[in-house]
This record gives C-alpha cells, sequence and structure tokens, in this order.
C-alpha cells in the first residue's frame, strides 16, 4: 500500500494550472539544475521530482507510521530525568522519515533542502496525518526552520538549518502559564550579555509540543519594563540537552498521545535573537502561525480522510437485517456526507496553499533582487488571499475532521464506542483540531475582517466567472443566489455599526462565505477532473451548503441586534 | 582502498497478493500477471551491504541482477538507497534459467567484475523459494561461503564476524573474504529510498532502456556518467553456452498440483478466553501458525 499512490485527488492537485507559475517562481527559472545533481531541470521535471518523493513518503506512511498508530497511542512519550523520551513507535516514525531525507523539504537547496513548494510539503503533512495524527506534529514543527530562513540572519540559517534537514527535530515555545491564546502576556525573560554576545533565557513554557526538542524557538520578553506584545523578541536556541532547559512534566491528554506535550523551565539558556527585537510577536509569531494553521488544515484533512476510510470500510462489511450496511439510506448518507466535507476541506486546503505558495515564492525572489511593480502587486494579492483562506481553512477543516470522526464512531455502532477500532483513537485525536493554534473562535476573529473588506466577496466573484462544465450550470445559478443572500447579511449586519453584534454574528457570516467557497472550489475541481472523482461530492456538498447558508441568513434577518443581551451570562 | 560489495538481486513477480491467474498452465508462474517488486529478502541483503560499506572508506555497492529490460527497475530501486550503481545481465540466451543455469550465469558476470570483496544475496527469492542460487554461486567462484545471515558483526581486516539466524537458535561465526553471504528475512528491513538520491538518479538507465525511452535528456548522460548503468549481454561474460539458459537447466517441472482450500467444517467459537487459548493452541500444534 501506498497513501500518495492510493489516493488519486492528491496527484489531481498537482495538475492545478497555477502550479506552473508556483514552481517557475520558486525555482527562479530552475537556476539551481546544473549546481545540484537533484535538481529538477523544467517544469514537468518538477512536478515529477514532487510525485517521487511523494510516493516515498506515502509507502513509509503505510508501511511504518500507520502501522505504529495504535501502539503509540498507547504507550506515549515518557520523562526521563527530564528528557523525553518518545514511544517506540514515534522514534521509529521520525528515524524513518530522516533517512529517507524528508525533512526539510522545502528549504532552499544551499541548506540541504529540496527547494520545493508547500503543495507537496502539504501533501505529506496529509498523508503523515492520515497514518497518525500526532506525528503529524513532529513532522510539521519543522515549520520553524522556514521562519528561520525567513526572518534570521545568514550565520543562524547557516548554523541551524542544515541540521532541520538531516533530521533534527524543532519546538515553538510560545504559550506559557498565563499566556494562552493571549500571547501578549509572555513573561519568559530574555537577558542580553555584553561578554559572549548571548542571550540568555529563564522562565516557564507550558504546553509545548515536542518540547525536548534539539532546536527551539522561544518566544521571550527582551524589554525589560514593557508589558505588551511590542516587547517580545524571537530566539533560536540550540538545545544541549545539558540541563539549561528541563522537562518538568509532560501533560496526560485526550488524543494525539504519541506527541510530547511539555512543560519546561529555562535556566540560563543561551539563545540568539531572530531577525529584530521587538517585533517577535508581532511579525514573526504571526508569520509562524499562519504557517502552522495551514499545517492544521493539513492534519484535520488527513484525519478527515481516516475516517471516512474506516466508516466505509466497516459499512461495506457489517451486514445487519440480510445485507451490508452501506446499503441503508441513513448510512449511505452520513458517508456521502463526509466524503464532500472530506472533499471540499481538502479542495479549501490546497487553494489556500497555492496562495501561500505564490506569496512566499515572491518573498524569496525579493530576497535576491528588488521586485517589478508587477510583481510587487501581485505578491500583495496573493498574499491578501493567503491571509483570508487560512484561518477560514482552519476553522473548516478541523471542524470537518471533528464530525468526520464522531460520524465514523456512528457508523460503527457500539463496536466503534471499543478500543478495538481505530476510530476511537481518530476521534480522540480529532478534537484538539478545532482548539490549538488558534481556536475556531479566534479564527473566525482573524476572517471576519475578510468579510466586511469583501475579500471573500470578491474572490467568490472571480469563481463565478471562471469557466465551469455545463452540466453544473444550475449549481453555479444556486450558488449565484446563495452569494446574494450573502451580501444582503453582511450589509444588514455591517449597517448597524455595532461591533459586538458584528463580533456576534461573525461565526455565520464566515461560515456562509465559506460554504459558498468550498462549493465553487468542488465544482471546479470536477470541472477540471476527468475520472468523476468529485461531481458527486460537487452535488451534495451543495445541497448542505446551500440549506447551512439560508438558516444563518434567516438567524440574522429575524435577530434583533438588542437580543444580543439576552446571551450574556454572568 | 577500493573496497567492492556486490549484491544479488532478483525482480519477482509479488507472490504475496496471488490471485487466480497466478500460475500458467504449464506450472510456471504467469510473471505477467503478477507486479514485479524486489525480492524481499534481497533488500534485507542490501541493508547489510550498505552497512558494511559506511564503515569502509572507499567501498562501493553495486547490484548484479539477471533478467529482462525492465528488471533495471532493481538497480535504480538500489540507488535510491544508496547502492553506487550495477549490471543488469540480459539477453534471450538467459531464457529458461534455473537454479543451475542463474548461477553460473552470475559467477561469469561477477568474474568479469575483477576484484570483488564480498558477495551479499537474499536468502531465497519468494517466486521459487529455492534458496540455492546464493550457495551455487559461491560454489562456481570457489568461494567460502556464510547462510542464514542475520547480522553482519564486524569486518577486522579480511574477517569478518557473522551473526546466523538457525532455526533453534543463532550462531555466530567467522569467515575470511572474499566470500558469499545468503541474508535472512529476520535481519534489519531495508533503509527506505532516499528523497536526495531518488531524485539524483531516477533517470538512470540501460542503454536499452535509453534507446526505448528516446529521452529528452540526451546529454545528462555524458555530463553525469553514474546515470548509465551497465548493461551484460551474453557476449560481454566469458562462458560456455551450454550452461546457459533452457539448455544449461536441468529442472523440470514434473507435474503441478493445483491446491484448493476448502472450507470442510465450521466451528463456532465464544469470546471467552479459555475457547480463544484453545483455539491458538490447536493451530499452533497443527503448524496452521507460528
Amino acid at each position: 500500500m501506498n497513501y500518495y499512490n492510493n489516493n488519486p485527488a492528491l496527484k489531481f492537485q498537482l495538475s492545478h494550472p497555477l502550479m506552473q507559475k508556483i514552481v517557475t517562481l520558486k525555482e527562479q527559472n530552475f537556476a539551481d539544475k546544473d549546481k545540484y545533481d537533484y535538481a529538477s531541470r523544467d517544469f514537468e521535471d518538477a512536478i515529477d521530482n514532487y510525485e517521487k518523493v511523494l510516493e516515498i513518503i506515502g509507502e513509509i506512511c503505510a508501511d511504518v507510521i500507520a502501522p505504529n498508530a495504535e501502539s503509540v497511542d498507547h504507550d506515549g512519550p515518557l520523562v526521563l530525568n527530564n528528557r523525553v523520551i518518545y514511544a517506540r513507535g514515534t522514534q521509529e516514525n521520525h528515524d524513518a522519515l530522516a533517512q529517507a531525507g524528508l525533512y526539510g523539504m522545502a528549504l532552499p537547496r544551499q541548506y540541504g533542502g529540496l527547494n520545493f513548494s508547500m503543495i507537496p510539503y502539504v501533501m505529506g503533512g496529509e498523508m503523515i496525518s492520515r497514518a497518525d495524527a500526532g506525528f503529524a506534529n513532529i513532522w510539521g514543527l519543522q515549520d520553524c526552520a522556514e521562519t528561520i530562513a525567513e526572518f534570521a540572519d545568514e550565520d543562524i540559517k547557516a548554523e541551524f538549518l542544515p541540521r532541520v534537514c538531516q533530521g533534527q527535530t524543532c519546538s515553538m515555545d510560545l504559550t506559557e502559564p498565563d499566556a494562552g491564546s493571549d500571547l501578549q502576556a509572555v513573561q519568559l525573560k530574555a537577558t542580553f550579555n555584553e561578554k559572549d554576545g548571548l542571550w540568555y533565557l529563564n522562565g516557564v513554557k507550558r504546553f509545548i509540543t515536542n518540547g525536548d526538542a534539539q532546536i527551539k524557538l522561544v518566544l521571550a520578553r527582551s524589554e525589560e519594563g514593557t508589558n505588551d506584545g511590542r516587547g517580545l523578541s524571537y530566539f533560536v536556541a540550540d538545545n544541549k540537552h545539558d540541563h539549561t532547559v528541563k522537562v518538568r512534566r509532560i501533560e496526560n491528554k485526550l488524543g494525539i498521545k504519541g506527541s510530547p506535550t511539555c512543560e519546561l523551565v529555562f535556566t540560563n539558556t543561551p539563545a540568539k535573537l531572530v531577525g529584530s527585537r521587538r517585533l517577535g510577536l508581532i511579525k514573526y509569531v504571526m508569520s509562524l502561525m499562519n504557517g502552522a494553521r495551514l499545517g492544521v488544515g493539513a492534519q484535520s484533512v488527513g484525519v478527515s480522510q481516516a475516517a471516512f476510510e474506516e466508516a466505509i470500510a466497516y459499512a461495506r462489511d457489517r451486514r445487519q437485517f440480510g445485507k451490508a450496511i452501506i446499503e441503508f439510506p441513513a448510512v449511505y448518507e452520513m458517508l456521502s456526507m463526509m466524503k464532500a466535507k472530506l472533499d471540499a476541506s481538502r479542495a479549501l486546503l490546497y487553494e489556500t496553499t497555492r496562495f501561500v505558495d505564490v506569496y512566499k515564492a515572491y518573498e524569496g525572489i525579493e530576497a535576491t533582487r528588488k521586485l517589478t511593480s508587477e510583481e510587487k502587486a501581485d505578491y500583495k494579492d496573493f498574499q491578501r488571499l493567503a491571509d483570508a483562506f487560512t484561518p477560514m481553512l482552519k476553522m473548516f477543516s478541523s471542524e470537518y475532521a471533528n464530525q468526520n470522526a464522531y460520524d465514523s464512531i456512528q457508523v460503527h455502532g457500539g463496536s466503534g464506542f471499543m478500543k478495538d477500532y481505530a476510530c476511537e483513537r481518530i476521534y480522540r485525536d480529532a478534537r484538539i483540531l478545532t482548539i490549538y493554534e488558534g481556536t475556531s473562535q479566534l479564527q473566525v476573529v482573524a476572517a471576519i475582517r475578510h468579510v466586511t473588506t469583501s475579500s471573500y466577496l470578491k474572490q467568490i466573484r472571480h469563481y463565478e466567472a471562471q469557466h465551469i462544465n455545463p452540466e453544473f450550470d444550475s449549481l453555479r445559478k444556486r450558488l449565484i443566489s446563495m452569494t446574494t443572500l450573502y451580501e444582503n447579511t453582511v450589509t444588514r449586519v455591517t449597517e448597524t455599526k455595532n461591533q459586538e453584534y458584528l463580533d456576534f454574528q461573525a461565526r455565520r457570516l464566515v461560515e456562509m462565505a465559506g460554504h459558498i467557497i468550498m462549493s465553487y472550489l468542488l465544482i471546479l475541481d470536477a470541472t477540471r477532473d476527468k475520472d468523476d472523482m468529485f461531481r458527486k461530492s460537487a452535488e451534495i456538498y451543495l445541497n448542505f451548503a446551500e440549506v447551512e447558508v439560508r438558516r444563518h441568513a434567516t438567524y440574522i434577518k429575524k435577530f434583533e441586534a438588542e437580543s444580543v443581551d439576552i446571551y450574556k451570562v454572568q | 582502498m577500493s573496497f567492492k560489495i556486490v549484491v544479488l538481486a532478483k525482480q519477482v513477480p509479488d507472490t504475496r497478493n496471488v490471485g487466480k491467474d497466478a500460475m500458467k498452465a504449464d506450472g510456471t508462474v504467469n510473471r505477467a500477471a503478477l507486479p514485479a517488486i524486489y525480492n524481499p529478502e534481497d533488500l534485507n541483503a542490501l541493508e547489510q551491504a550498505l552497512r558494511l560499506k559506511s564503515k569502509i572508506e572507499g567501498a562501493t555497492v553495486h547490484v548484479l541482477t539477471m533478467g529482462p529490460a525492465r528488471a533495471a527497475e532493481i538497480i535504480r530501486e538500489s540507488m535510491y538507497r544508496g547502492a553506487d550503481g550495477g549490471y543488469l545481465l540480459s539477453g534471450r540466451e538467459f531464457a529458461g534459467s534455473d537454479t543451475l543455469a542463474t548461477s553460473y550465469a552470475l559467477a561469469c558476470a561477477i568474474r568479469k567484475m575483477g576484484k570483488v570483496d564480498i558477495i551479499v544475496c537474499g536468502r531465497q527469492a519468494i517466486d521459487g523459494d529455492t534458496a540455492q542460487v546464493g550457495p551455487q554461486v559461491a560454489e562456481k567462484l570457489g568461494l567460502p561461503q556464510i547462510t542464514y545471515a542475520e547480522e553482519i558483526l564486524d569486518l577486522s581486516g579480511n574477517v569478518i564476524t557473522i551473526k546466523r539466524r538457525l532455526e533453534r537458535g543463532v550462531e555466530v561465526v567467522k569467515g575470511t573474504l572474499p566470500l558469499v553471504v545468503t541474508v535472512n528475512g529476520s535481519a534489519a528491513n531495508c533503509r527506505p529510498r532516499h528523497a536526495k538520491l531518488t531524485l539524483k538518479y531516477k533517470r538512470a538507465a540501460t542503454p536499452t532502456e535509453k534507446q526505448i525511452a528516446g529521452s529528452d535528456y540526451t546529454d545528462l548522460y555524458d555530463a553525469r556518467p553514474y546515470l548509465n548503468i551497465n548493461e551484460w549481454g551474453v557476449s560481454d561474460i566469458d562462458h560456455d553456452i551450454k550452461w546457459l539458459g533452457l539448455s544449461g537447466s536441468p529442472t523440470k517441472v514434473k507435474q503441478i498440483e493445483s491446491v484448493v482450500f476448502t472450507a470442510k467444517e465450521s466451528k463456532r467459537l465464544t469470546a471467552s478466553n479459555e475457547e480463544m487459548e484453545d483455539l491458538m493452541k490447536e493451530l499452533i500444534a497443527n503448524h496452521t501458525i507460528g
């Protein structure tokens, strides 16, 4: 089995028309082709390289990571002498990926990376999460290297990036006991030492995923006497495991048990400044966070896929009343909805990733030369789209992963409640997805301004104007009237000029936009696809989306702004 | 110091997933109906070879395989994992070889390579399950052999220490190079394909493959000699034609019996621990499992 080859929906995303632009920008016209024996030589070669590497990941997922998932969930990591020891399976998974040279896929070749675009990297995350959602965190923390590559000085890059490519793991140390969603309250102290030119870190971090990693990115207060986000800077620490960073304990969690969640004590830990002082939270963490949210999107789609597969396999196998339960309307409708939500969130995942890819590629070019004004405008457009789509993706994909995990158990009936089937682990693993890297509620806070500034509407109009297969014309008509409804509903809320009321209705508005966007993406995918993979999901999702959009519109239409008061709880 | 490790590997039909048409009417394996894979124990052998290579400066690993043009895939698969290159022994004269003719051809090819320090191969292939080729190659080359190896423990000078996995235990033995080692499936799994090596070697090809493909990248094969996989035909090795192919193969399939498992009786168990345990004991006792 191979998790890449047995999922043609992934290969399909590699054939998206925007890939040509992404690859050409990322490879800067294939400048590396004779400098590195593994560099791609042209567009077709680059896509072939992506596929070759995705096949390796797919094989490791099927042969190593998935078979280990159950024992990793059971055993979990442990703390011994202030160090984390991974579960046996976790270590095996990591070793296999490191041995195959898969860490640092998206890093530049000069640091040992493959210089791949984000698309194949995100696909790797999706496949790994499908095999074991908890392990996807350890894989995904290589995002830290992206932040180093983007913002750190050359000597820091040269020191740390090749080590990531060799398989040293990373952690991003942000949260503290008194700073969760509100990172401005971070207190861990960074003090500069004139003598050796290093910073020294002192304090406590909590809920740190993979906290015993070798390479740590730490958010710390560098400006004495400050109390807000502007006093925070970003540091990279080389964890030499010499007890300057101690793991005090690891959390006992509901799910993703293989991923160690650590409480850390920093005692005079030497560290180096990343980028400029005072920009830690307001610039670098925000950038890291966007990458992490994309990562959770991939993780969520992987979980949705795993939940769907467990459910459909069981439904085909399980017989009741003389037939397989998949033949009963109540069951097959559930399965089709799971598939539609899976396909919709995957469409949104790769659309978002393409936007991120284009703007990150421009960012890379900007580091080597000045962009033309045309390029600059394009860069900004894609950055805005990435900003708008990332929180929407994070919210929808994680909620759908949870809904699919719930339904997967439901399809299994009583058996699904037992430890004998994977669906119960998937259900527990899914639960964190709507919480970490910003709760769904915080994603709405990030997304709502793209409702009020019409970013979503503009993009919806763009999709509306695309060529589609004539058989979908009637679906588009329905979407156009849904869009009008969305537009009117947004106006209805914004014209009250009442911020609290807007916050109250924000999730409904973001969801309306999301339903329309995902419906369009499925129709566009179904138009482009020759194998008829998405036609059913496009129709099924739209049937669902239409009712959701009307439901929200009706709710808001009937709602008086003052009625918010009755919801207030003391 | 050069140290040449040769791995004997075979492309085999994946007999672990057999369907109805797995056998032809004459009782031989229907190779066309099954996916071609790297013989599993040869992968174990490759891993031992690569580990040995990492301990010896200047050591190289080359894979020798005999088969049709598509068997070059085995050599590429090996290069993706760390092998330096390989030789495909191919031609109609080799067709129909049994283990005797195969080992003769492989021995001729190894002689042609010059100084070889160690030859490593899987214990047996999953299509024939004979476990004869490795030992026969050793005999034909007049080399000592260590079979059923699980791990190469040490190499000091030209003395190699190897752990063998036998039916009822393990045995640690020493041997003097050059020699032939056959590796058990209980040995360490082969490492995965390496991303960079896969991208570096993905266009590696034999002359025949290049001709068929008519590649857009022909200039690359001159600039990067490692992309050229050696392809040897019968004229490239010193041989006596009567020992090759069908004429060199005394093995004949006398009769094939198709064994169809049918359920003769069924048995219902409750989920109790006792009944499960009794079933386990029964299955172990009649060798169904274990």
